[in-house]
């Protein structure tokens, strides 16, 4: 197994702040990984120096074989990008923007034409290839820099939160998407996103990332069985109480969060629930509410950081403010 | 060379497509012709020149037109940066020297049809036509004063974040140049301390360069305007691409 990307103790400071620390993992040609955490965590950060326009501070890495710090070029020739933020020229047609872009890849003018003819028929938007940008919804402009972004057919394509600000309805219809992408053209796919649902639905592979750490690496499935079964959340006045009672052997993992929710991790919580219920009745322990699902990834986030997805996000946003600060300069 | 037509192809869509731009610097130097050049006709006699005020107003006005519209084009590269469409092309696996070179012609390109349209309006408003080797002089300069101020613009763009500085941009560095350059009054006609600060502005020997070709007339020898000029494209572009390569992309 060939890999598209080996990244080697790569870290990015910006002055006192770690944006990136001392990161290494492999990932495979031809499959779809995710980079998860919230924003802030180092996502785009990581993205960034992958692609070559961020100079990491130590560590090494290379993309399709080659070296991000001793061959820009052959890296940039490798990659495509859909950026977080939207990168059209919003003055432009569809097929000028593509044009644009394939006229930069230094492609032949015949190929140009059939590819660009190809991939907005791939994207549906070959209607709409006359129209002005500026008149397009913001899925349109997603799918459209999707499609520029395969125009070169690179070996690596990065999504930078691909979905973020779109509807669930044209989310559904990208993930179908991007997953087709990659079945049909075999093409490394590597995404961040802080979207669990997003992340399990389409990703081989999973990095959680936060403060700039890899704090876990796996298939989403084996990250979800990782966590101990079933996820049953309990609210009561007394958590203290709650834990203490409910040390039974067939729990596999009890934890008071900070919020006083008690979350417990079991085996076929359904057949369970009524003895738990039973041991904390019989305690005189009060039971505000109960809920039991299957663990999903915002569970596996939550089990190794302590925090959900969201929290982190509002430290993350503080960290995200330094870090767009020190770009400008 | 492709990635330079690439990037100029993209400046001339754009400005094709933007009729209120192109309407909106027209009329600033369309209206100092018509205000300033008739209404100043009559009594304005300038000095050893010959002809009347409105003729020695024009070239002044095609060089005001070029101006204007060569800085505004540098800078547009900061709605670029604002757009995110800049992140684009700094990814591509081109060199930041072939862009910023793609600008500067791209909106040397703009500034010189915007300066055209001016000149053909002009004679209409009584330009004696000289002969086709004076269009031709006054077309270089034209070119020369759209390349530097492109460069400057691109320059100034890359050290600025965002569009709040533009105002001030205009009105204490391109304002002066415009107003220095004798474009609307014969240098030396000035009081004596003034005039070497006119013989500092780069614009002053693009004006006196048109005015050279489209009258027949100048105060500066043309070649010494084209040294100077030139001289000071070559420094604006070195400048515009060095500071360019140091845009956090």
């Amino acid at each position: 197994m060939t890999f598209a990307i080996q990244i080697n103790h790569l870290t990015r400071k910006f002055n006192d702040l770690v944006a990136v620390n001392d990161i290494s993992f492999e990932i495979n040609e031809g499959e779809i990984f995710g980079l998860l955490g919230p924003n802030g965590a180092g996502k785009t950060t990581t993205l960034a120096m992958l692609s070559t326009m961020l100079k990491p501070t130590s560590g090494s890495a290379t993309v399709n074989g080659m070296d991000i710090k001793n061959n820009e070029d052959g890296v940039r020739k490798s990659i495509g990008i859909v950026f977080q933020d939207q990168s059209l020229d919003e003055e432009l047609t569809a097929w000028e923007n593509m044009d644009f872009h394939g006229r930069l890849y230094r492609l032949q003018s015949d190929v140009r034409r059939q590819r660009i003819e190809e991939l907005l028929e791939l994207v549906e938007l070959k209607d709409r290839k006359d129209d002005i940008v500026k008149t397009f919804s913001g899925g349109m402009r997603r799918r459209l820099e999707i499609a520029r972004g395969l125009l070169h057919h690179p070996a690596v394509l990065f999504l930078d939160e691909p979905t973020l600000g779109l509807d669930p309805q044209t989310r559904n219809h990208l993930w179908q998407y991007i997953a087709k992408l990659s079945k049909e053209h075999g093409i490394t796919i590597i995404l961040t996103t802080h979207y669990m649902e997003e992340a399990d639905r389409l990703c081989n592979r999973v990095a959680i990332i936060d403060h700039g750490k890899i704090i876990a690496l796996d298939t989403p499935a084996n990250l979800k069985d990782g966590i101990g079964g079933d996820v049953v959340n309990i609210r009561s006045p007394d958590p203290s109480a709650v834990v203490s009672v409910l040390e039974v052997p067939w729990i596999s993992r009890i934890e008071k969060q900070y919020d006083g929710q008690v979350t417990i991790s079991l085996q076929n919580a359904e057949q369970h629930v009524s003895t738990i219920v039973m041991l904390l009745n019989s305690n005189q322990i009060a039971i505000e509410s109960i809920s039991i699902h299957k663990p999903t990834l915002e569970d596996v986030f939550l089990s190794f950081t302590g925090k959900t997805i969201r929290e982190e996000e509002a430290d993350g946003k503080a960290n995200m403010r330094m870090y767009q600060k020190m770009m400008r300069r | 060379m492709d990635i330079i037509y690439t990037i100029w192809l993209r400046s001339m869509k754009r400005y094709i497509r933007s009729k209120s731009r192109i309407i909106g610097s027209i009329s600033m130097p369309l209206f100092f012709l018509l205000f300033l050049g008739f209404g100043l006709n009559s009594v304005v006699q300038i000095p050893g020149m010959g002809g009347d005020y409105i003729t020695f107003l024009i070239p002044g006005m095609v060089a005001m037109s070029v101006l204007f519209t060569s800085v505004f084009s540098g800078i547009q590269i900061i709605w670029d940066k604002q757009f995110g469409f800049l992140k684009e092309t700094l990814v591509a696996p081109v060199s930041r020297l072939e862009i910023m070179l793609g600008q500067t012609v791209g909106g040397a390109t703009t500034a010189f049809i915007q300066g055209m349209i001016i000149l053909i309006l002009s004679i209409f408003l009584g330009l004696k036509s000289g002969n086709v080797l004076g269009f031709l002089i006054a077309f270089g300069f034209m070119a020369l004063i759209g390349l530097a101020f492109t460069a400057f613009g691109i320059a100034i763009a890359s050290k600025m974040e965002d569009m709040t500085g533009f105002q001030l941009i205009m009105n204490f560095v391109v304002f002066p140049i415009f107003g220095l350059s004798g474009a609307l009054f014969p240098i030396s006609s000035l009081p004596p301390f003034i005039v070497p600060i006119t013989l500092l502005d780069p614009l002053t020997y693009g004006v006196e360069g048109i005015r050279y070709g489209l009258t027949g007339v100048s105060q500066i020898n043309p070649l010494i305007c084209l040294v100077v000029l030139g001289g000071f494209t070559v420094a604006t572009t070195f400048i515009g691409a060095y500071l360019f390569r140091t845009i956090k992309s």
